[in-house]
């Protein structure tokens, strides 16, 4: 029986997956696929520090060496194009094919372009991996102006970059609010007015039309019926799973908005030969964090590395369950975002827990966290400028704590005290 | 290219020459040294990167910024006057020898 583990992926799940099957002992059955030419980096600092700096180079999770030393086998810049279930094998666009005990999809997302644009317009960048960061750093080096499309946090955190280099910053956001997919009506209302403090332009409620080209430039187009000229834009516009090699070849996808790989709570797929992890995939939620039931897509580096931590055991004979507490952060300018659990989402019925918000200040106006609960229970922590109370709001979370608002936003107890 | 040593809470060293203008973490994170988590990737949020510099060393780095002097305040293991974040500390030529010690758990 082939015992080969084929990795498909070059992001932070497929880093953390060889380091955990390192750990194990199992590197020399591995096989890394990565349609990108380096090796496994570091995606966060592509919208901060190595967007700002040209002698900022990629960080690798691990150095070229280690990858030789744990005995894995890696194919870079040739991307998976097929998947044969049957014959257990994965064909590679260089023609390589190469068999598998067990498979794992680690392809992640492609960052969302607007049907309207040719793909390939000059001033037109989005930002998912190196080589949209190495296409964006001299053109933002040399903008008078940015416009970004999208109020999430990729076209927040590159806004505050070039506001830092310099450039006049547009935000456009269709919604009436900034991030409205990842943090509370609250928070966002503090962002929006840093951002604007900072000399940021947030438009929210943009109505955008007629966008003009000339097939090598975005030109112009029409905000709110007021034309502008295009300097250079950043489409943060949203991500879309790598779904096409799992759809190929049969696997169960779900559907629309949650379109990832559906996988169990172990990370196996609908073929319990083939897994799933991180960014790509559509998972049970823990009961712990949401209500029983719920399915969930989730982009953020903790779900990426806690996945493939669960599917290491999977790949070893084990049985895990995926119950890990969601946190993500976010970085712009020098707002620290970091939000620790989950907003409650609609219901199948489609209707959401009422909650209530309570404030706990920290040292400065600019520190400080909002604590939401539905009922007595703490469901989800947002930290601005405020690492300790992120933290011990985790701890809190994890160890099923739900002390009272009362308590938990008086200044005087630390949250610590209350675990 | 400095060289640099790792000292796992066990005892376990761990030399290498690392390249410059990198991180600590990335250098260490980047030879498989165990002990090093960093989960944010090396932007100061995450406090999985905990070291303790060698005394001989602790006046010679430059001081904490005052977001890494908060996170610091989060690690698991309780830092000490000598406790840094690696991902904070840039390897340059001067560092030629430097010495940190892992603390025996990130998380």
């Amino acid at each position: 029986m082939n015992t080969d583990i084929v990795i498909i992926g070059g992001g932070h799940a497929a880093a953390q997956l060889c380091a955990s099957l390192v750990e194990a002992g199992l590197g020399r059955q591995v096989h890394l696929v990565c349609a990108e030419d380096p090796l496994p980096y570091q995606r966060p600092p592509l919208s901060k520090a190595f967007l700002k700096n040209p002698a900022e180079g990629l960080q690798a999770h691990r150095a070229d060496a280690w990858y030789d030393t744990a005995g894995i086998t890696v194919h870079r810049a040739d991307a998976a194009v097929a998947i044969d279930r049957a014959a257990r094998h994965v064909t590679l666009q260089s023609g390589a094919v190469l068999a598998y005990g067990q498979l794992v999809l680690a392809t992640g997302t492609r960052a969302r372009r607007l049907p309207q644009l040719p793909d390939k317009l000059a001033n037109v960048a989005v930002l998912r991996n190196a080589a949209d960061a190495l296409h964006l750093r001299p053109r933002l080096a040399e903008a008078k102006s940015l416009t970004v499309l999208g109020g999430g946090f990729i076209g927040l955190e590159v806004a505050a970059t070039a506001r830092a280099l310099g450039a006049a910053v547009q935000v456009l956001e269709v919604a009436p609010r900034l991030l409205g997919r990842s943090v509370s009506a609250e928070l966002a209302a503090h962002v929006l007015a840093t951002h604007r403090a900072a000399g940021i332009e947030v438009v929210l409620g943009a109505q955008l039309s007629d966008f003009e080209h000339d097939g090598q430039r975005l030109l112009a187009l029409t905000v709110n019926g007021q034309r502008q000229a295009v300097d250079l834009m950043l489409l943060g516009i949203g991500a879309e799973p790598e779904v096409g090699l799992a759809q190929a070849c049969g696997l169960t996808c779900g559907q629309g908005v949650m379109s990832g790989v559906v996988v169990d709570a172990a990370m196996r797929s609908s073929d319990p030969s083939i897994l799933a992890i991180g960014d790509v995939t559509q998972f049970p939620v823990s009961p712990l964090w949401a209500p029983e039931g719920t399915q969930m897509r989730l982009e953020s580096v903790q779900n990426a590395n806690d996945q493939a931590r669960t599917a290491a055991l999977t790949l070893q004979g084990q049985h895990p369950v995926y119950a890990a507490l969601p946190w993500f952060w976010s970085e712009q300018g020098a707002m620290r975002l970091q939000m620790a659990g989950l907003m409650p989402a609609p219901d199948s019925a489609g209707a959401i827990a009422a909650t209530t918000r309570h404030r706990r200040s920290g040292a400065t106006e600019a520190s400080f966290s909002i604590l939401h609960y539905v009922g007595e229970r703490l469901l989800c922590v947002e930290s601005v400028n405020a690492p300790m109370d992120h933290v011990m709001s985790r701890k809190l979370m994890e160890a099923g704590r739900h002390p009272s608002p009362a308590l938990a936003c008086d200044p005087a107890v630390a949250l610590k005290s209350l675990l | 290219m400095p060289d640099i040593t790792l000292i796992e809470a066990d005892g376990t060293e761990h030399g290498f020459e690392a390249p410059d203008g990198v991180s600590v973490m990335q250098a260490a994170t980047g030879f498989g040294v165990p002990g090093i988590l960093a989960d944010c990737g090396g932007q100061a949020s995450c406090g999985t990167c905990h070291v303790f510099v060698d005394p001989a060393w602790a006046d010679r780095l430059p001081p904490p910024e005052p977001h890494e002097r908060l996170v610091l305040e989060t690690t698991a293991v309780p830092a000490t006057p000598t406790s840094r974040l690696s991902c904070q500390i840039r390897l340059s030529p001067a560092l030629q020898g430097l010495v940190l010690r892992l603390p025996d758990r990130q998380v």
